[in-house]
């Protein structure tokens, strides 16, 4: 799908996507580098309904929880013909013991015998991180294990 | 009391005004900018206090005011959006230009001010206030909207005319001949298509040149930069404005972001110092007799900003309910206003009147403008298509 650009002189450029329901929904991307959210009127599609200021953060965290589901979808297709095998997503949140931490630090594999198969941050992948990979808040997690292993993990992840 | 002191605690006098003024303005989300003209006619010659001692200082830091703020408008566009802009809307800008330039015009000449009050006036009422519409559609959260680009466009194409408007107008006012006028738009005309290819081509370059991380340095290059330029301009008749505009327009990247954030606050001071400066030259006493004009002149040239924008946004496939926002947006007159009367009145080539008939003129529609712009949305409602309520979405 293409994102379709419109520039928007001395301020910045109108970046969305036209939905098959006729919406669209964006973002508008100002000088400074902040961002809009931008979603269209249902009944006046030259409007907008909503324009919500994010911060980098929040960009990246919205872009990661749209983004995550569809790996998350592809991985567990894969995993299909293995028995008894889960995906699984989960956000790092800002009050989680391992932000700014590596991957090793979790210790995950060794205390739930899940593993740490993708991180998806601001709407860009990481396929198999290393033990050295640091951890930031509003990172998706994509793990793969067994379903006890897996609740573990999500306790793991925000309890330490 | 002697000459320092005086002059130190009129300055601070203003400056605190000022301040506290902007904080009245920020309060009910106006611009800063009528409430600094009202402050300048207060103080001014027939104001309620006289204020003599600054009078030297204002003169040179209004110069310097009008110098930053093109500078800064200059910064704000990269060549490319310039060149783009004049490619997909000139037509647009031809449309605007007609219709808003004609209307001040007319006036002047009807009034007996003759050809250089009609290039005056017709500029005043031709150029709308990027800064008060760009904040305007910010605040009311349109930067998405679809019309929004359309309006930025004949802003940009509007800002551009400047620079080939305040060489003309320059030329006109010191009184040159047909022949020295033409000299001086040629030069101007050159300079900008100079400019222009330089920035396409060179802009990092020159970005590179001017740009240092180390903040004090940067400022100092920047300044320097822009009143070289400015004064090696004037020194040609083609406006220090212009000089400084062309430059911001040459800075393009990161160091055109950068460069807005280190001289934002200066622009601010010396900005409002030009806009008091331009109150205190006008007696307030002669604004109730043209007040009249004022209001007709608003009138009109609000209606004709409207169908500019209505037109304009039609040809960009925008629904009605668009083009009326596209419309109201670009009513509101601003800085660029006083800033062309400015000029003419310190040439002293135009009549008092027409000071006041144009700094009573921006008031009502730098206040208006925005005031119309949050009340469109009302206005265009019932233009709505009516639609069965479906289950699948409120908004």
């Amino acid at each position: 799908m293409d994102f379709e650009d419109t520039s928007l002189p001395g301020l910045g450029v109108r970046r969305e996507i036209i939905l098959a329901s006729g919406r669209r929904v964006g973002v508008v991307i100002l000088r400074d580098g902040t961002m809009q959210l931008i979603i269209s009127q249902r009944d006046d599609p030259d409007a907008c309904a909503a324009s919500i200021p994010l911060s980098v953060e929040e960009a990246g965290a919205i872009g990661a929880m749209l983004g995550a589901p569809q790996l998350v979808t592809q991985l567990s297709d894969q995993h299909r013909d293995l028995p008894g095998v889960n995906t699984q997503q989960f956000v790092l949140s800002h009050e989680s013991p391992y932000v700014n931490q590596t991957l090793g630090d979790t210790h995950l594999r060794t205390r739930t015998s899940t593993s740490v198969v993708a991180i998806s941050r601001s709407g860009k992948v990481f396929p198999s991180p290393t033990p050295g990979f640091e951890l930031n808040a509003g990172d998706v997690l994509i793990i793969v294990g067994t379903s006890a292993g897996l609740e573990k993990a999500a306790h793991l992840i925000n309890n330490g | 009391m002697h000459g320092t002191a005086l002059i130190l605690i009129e300055l601070g006098a203003v400056f605190l005004g000022l301040g506290l003024l902007g904080r009245l303005a920020a309060k009910f989300g106006m611009t800063p900018v009528p409430l600094y003209l009202v402050g300048g006619l207060l103080f001014g010659s027939g104001g309620m206090i006289n204020l003599e001692g600054i009078s030297e200082f204002g003169e040179i830091a209004s110069e310097i005011g009008v110098i930053l703020l093109l500078l800064m408008l200059g910064l704000e566009y990269t060549a490319r959006e310039l060149v783009t802009g004049l490619k997909s809307s000139w037509l647009a800008g031809v449309v605007d230009l007609v219709l808003n330039f004609a209307p001040g015009a007319a006036l002047a000449l009807f009034m007996g001010w003759g050809f250089v009050g009609a290039l005056v006036l017709g500029g005043v009422t031709y150029v709308s206030s990027s800064g008060i519409i760009a904040k305007v559609l910010s605040d009311l959260g349109r930067l998405g909207n679809r019309e929004t680009p359309v309006v930025l466009s004949i802003l940009v194409l509007e800002d551009l005319a400047m620079a080939i408007y305040l060489p003309v107008l320059t030329a006109t006012l010191a009184g040159l001949s047909f022949w020295g006028g033409l000299r001086t738009v040629g030069v101007a005309m050159a300079t900008i298509t100079l400019v222009l290819l330089a920035a396409l081509r060179f802009g990092p370059q020159i970005s590179r040149l001017i740009h240092s991380s180390d903040q004090e340095n940067f400022l100092l290059k920047l300044i320097g930069a822009a009143l070289l330029v400015a004064g090696l301009a004037s020194a040609m008749h083609v406006s220090a404005a212009v000089g400084a505009f062309m430059l911001g327009i040459a800075i393009s990247g990161s160091t055109a972001h950068s460069a807005t954030k280190v001289l934002e606050p200066l622009r601010d001071l010396f900005a409002a110092m030009f806009f008091v400066v331009f109150g205190l030259n006008t007696d307030p006493t002669t604004i109730p007799a043209v007040l009249p004009l004022a209001i007709l002149l608003a009138v009109v040239t609000s209606l004709t900003k409207v169908a500019t924008g209505a037109w304009a946004a039609k040809r960009a496939g925008i629904g009605i309910p668009g083009r009326v926002r596209a419309g109201v947006a670009l009513i509101a007159r601003g800085e660029f206003s006083i800033v062309i009367a400015g000029l003419a009145v310190a040439s002293g080539a135009v009549t008092g009147e027409l000071a006041a008939l144009a700094t009573a003129y921006v008031l009502l529609l730098a206040v208006f403008g925005p005031i119309a712009a949050r009340f469109a949305e009302h206005l265009s409602r019932p233009f709505l298509p009516k639609r069965s309520p479906s289950p699948d979405a409120a908004i």
